[in-house]
């Protein structure tokens, strides 16, 4: 199974996620993480869905069938080398006034920061790609990690192009 | 943006029939109920015909066939809850088949929504998968352009369902009448005009074909592309196969035409596609009910493929050639590159396959024993009634049987459920039918089972004056499944035994709806019921044909098995490469 990144394009009206969510529900397709927000456009949304597929012919599938919804303006498949993408994470660590120290070393070394202390707990705030992500939890885990959570991942194209401007956004009427 | 403000305040209900009045809708099959009832006020006194249905699902299928029978977007209407949920087997059935479709539903209050209030259904959730796109209207000023969008949805690019909610308080609010003179839909971009290069590339790939096979579906019959399909036949002579949503897209008579492939295809039309070197595919989605084994189908072809909807090139079979547009452009294009002298001779192909036909021509059991055989009272269904009239089935073996023995001569003139395989489509089908085309003869080939679905909707052709044919082909049980339990299960009828030969009286339940009922047993009845229920034109009529509950649909490919392994009849299997048997 191999990931790949789909930025899409979207009106801005309630049900679309709920639309985008069903077809890959029903069509059996994976998502690894989704996250929506509003754009520079507040009419767009924009949904970065994170999918894993057996294969091109599959992806290939999943773009045609988003592009078949009415609301969907623009698919596109954001490669690892041409795009900048991140993640959120909060992680609450255990920490004694012996290991806290160590703890804040690790989390200045991954510019992370740190959000909340207590007696026996540190919370960091830590952004990055889910590789950078993924070695940062690694480092943690010998502290004990209490609680995690983390958004989906987020990505735009590099370049100054916008998916805007892609979309060629056609405000004329169909017939 | 509004080029017509006439100031004019309407309550949502008027504004919700003003725009269907300004799309063109002339009939709206339906039933009203508390949610959508603002609605019928003004309808009552509209210039478009209401018709009032026993069942949400019969008003659903009604519209399917008067869109089939019109070319024109059906329309249904339904309160909120059960009513819209009893649409839900239509609307998908129209999802499947591509059926221009607008419901419009009422929905409880904005302020209830969410709230599990009377009669509340979330039907726009309920419908996500099985519509082109859906509204849920909350705010007055919306329901004119709801309606419009929804009526360019349903018709243009591949078509299809659109459901457009709309909460009860919308219907009751007041706005100002705004209609905009285009509609807007930026992430809706149909391809309509195919890509030149991959027109070329299609001709070239055919020209150097050795065995071709134009494999034609239902898009064929949406786009209306018939006469350059038929262009192309003549131009090219390459043989031809017509799924059963094409059936008549070219005359069963052509010489070309080697008839309906898949699971109950016709030898010769099986054929066609196993040994092909190429599949021009048009308007077609290779349903596993044609493709049997997707690994083993035509197995020795390069295909082209060209369809309106992108999804479906290469969803399911690689194509080499994937066209995309409007089938009536890409057709128009494709001849232009054919004049008659530039195929190679593919004779020997075309021979091939005659022989086949020859050999395995779908023909009917007779009558044994006085006792009636499905096939032979379909055939003369067809025989005496022509190709002149609209035919409609149900879903199962009288359907596959009305496939391959009725005079499928004219385009557009043969409506089944096919995608969705939905029973109980028949009746409903053919009274849509029937107020779509008044002046023609529009006849329903269903079964017992499927008859006993939704045959209320005789009561609705009574009252309407809508007089329509239905044949009920009475095995007596639940044909196809029970087929397919003597061919897997042992012989096992766990539950297929209708006992309809004496429960219901067809006879008198006809009559107790307002219709004719007339009855066959024998083959010397079958001629003068058919001819009886010619000349009867006031009124509906329900011919029972009493038949043989052991008859099976043959050829059949077994459900997951290869086209390869078809069988003409029970262990017996065509011989492919001589042809004759």
């Amino acid at each position: 199974m191999k990931k790949h990144t789909l930025s899409i394009l979207v009106q801005n009206r309630p049900g679309v996620l709920a639309r985008i969510a069903g077809l890959f529900a029903r069509r059996g397709y994976n998502i690894e993480s989704l996250a929506v927000g509003v754009t520079e456009d507040l009419e767009l949304s924009r949904i970065t869905i994170m999918v894993s597929v057996e294969n091109e012919l599959v992806l290939e599938q999943i773009v045609k069938q988003l592009n078949k919804l009415i609301e969907v303006l623009k698919v596109i498949e954001l490669e690892d080398e041409h795009a900048v993408q991140r993640e959120l994470m909060l992680i609450k660590v255990k920490a004694d006034p012996a290991t806290r120290g160590q703890i804040i070393e690790i989390v200045n070394l991954f510019r992370g920061r740190t959000v909340d202390v207590q007696i026996d707990s540190v919370t960091i705030e830590a952004t990055g790609s889910p590789q950078k992500l993924s070695a940062l939890l690694q480092m943690l885990h010998p502290f004990g990690v209490r609680e995690l959570v983390q958004s989906g991942l987020v990505a735009l194209g590099r370049g100054s192009k916008s998916l805007a401007d892609r979309a060629k956004i056609n405000r004329r009427g169909v017939l | 943006m509004t080029s017509e403000q006439s100031q004019q305040m309407l309550t949502g209900a008027q504004a919700l029939i003003e725009s269907l009045e300004r799309v063109g809708v002339e009939v709206i099959f339906g039933i009203p109920g508390g949610a959508i009832l603002p609605a019928y006020d003004p309808l009552y006194d509209s210039k478009i015909r209401h018709i009032l249905c026993r069942h949400e699902q019969g008003a659903g299928h009604a519209a399917e066939g008067y869109a089939n029978a019109t070319g024109k977007v059906g329309v249904c209407m339904a309160t909120s809850g059960p009513g819209a949920t009893n649409l839900v087997t239509a609307i998908g059935n129209a999802y499947m088949d591509s059926v221009p479709l607008v419901a419009i539903t009422g929905q409880v209050a904005g302020t209830a929504i969410g709230t599990d209030a009377f009669q509340e259904a979330d039907i726009r959730g309920i419908t996500f998968p099985i519509t082109k796109h859906s509204y849920l209207i909350t705010d007055v000023k919306d329901i004119p352009r709801a309606i419009q969008e929804a009526f360019v949805l349903a018709k243009s690019g591949r078509p299809g369902p659109v459901l457009v909610d709309i909460a009860k308080d919308a219907l009751a609010a007041s706005a100002v009448f705004e209609w905009e003179n285009e509609v807007i839909l930026p992430g809706y971009r149909p391809t309509i005009k195919p890509h030149l290069r991959q027109i070329r590339e299609a001709a070239n790939l055919i020209k150097s074909s050795q065995r071709p096979v134009l494999y034609v579906g239902g898009g064929v019959c949406k786009s209306n592309a018939y006469q350059q399909l038929g262009e192309l036949v003549s131009l090219t002579g390459i043989p031809v196969v017509t799924t059963l949503m094409a059936l008549g897209a070219i005359p069963s008579s052509h010489r070309l035409n080697y008839g309906m492939p898949g699971m109950h295809g016709t030898v010769a039309a099986v054929g066609a596609l196993q040994k092909a070197d190429l599949l021009i595919a048009l308007g077609t989605r290779f349903d596993d009910r044609v493709t049997g084994l997707l690994e083993t189908f035509a197995p020795g072809a390069k295909v082209i493929h060209a369809d309106i909807d992108p999804a479906e090139i290469s969803k399911k079979r690689n194509a080499d050639v994937p066209i995309v547009g409007d089938l009536s452009h890409t057709l128009a294009a494709l001849n232009q590159h054919f004049t008659s002298q530039d195929m190679p001779d593919i004779s020997s192909w075309v021979n091939y396959l005659d022989n086949l036909r020859d050999s395995y021509r779908p023909d009917y059991a007779p009558c044994v024993d006085e006792m009636l055989s499905p096939e032979f009272v379909i055939k003369r269904i067809g025989e005496l009634v022509g190709s002149d009239a609209y035919y409609v089935t149900g879903v199962g073996q009288h359907q596959m049987w009305s496939a391959h023995l009725l005079p499928h001569e004219k385009p557009g003139h043969f409506f089944t459920s096919g995608g969705a395989g939905t029973m109980g489509y028949c009746v409903p089908a053919t009274m849509g039918a029937k107020v779509g085309r008044p002046d023609a003869a529009v006849w329903g080939i269903d079964g017992d089972g499927c008859f006993q679905m939704t045959n209320q909707e005789l009561v609705t052709c009574a009252l309407n004056q809508i007089p329509i044919k239905i044949a009920v082909i009475n095995n007596q049980s639940l044909g196809m499944v029970r087929q397919w339990q003597s061919l897997f299960f042992n012989e096992r009828y766990s539950n297929t035994d209708l006992y309809s030969t004496s429960v219901p009286d067809f006879t008198k339940l006809a009559e107790a709806m307002g219709a004719v009922g007339l009855r066959a047993t024998t083959p010397s009845e079958v001629d003068e019921v058919i001819k009886q229920a010619m000349a009867i034109n006031d009124r509906s009529v329900i011919m029972e044909f009493v038949v043989d509950a052991d008859a099976m649909v043959w050829p059949m490919v077994a459900a997951g098995a290869s086209n390869d392994d078809l069988m003409v009849a029970l262990d017996s299997t065509p011989d492919w490469n001589g042809g004759a048997k």
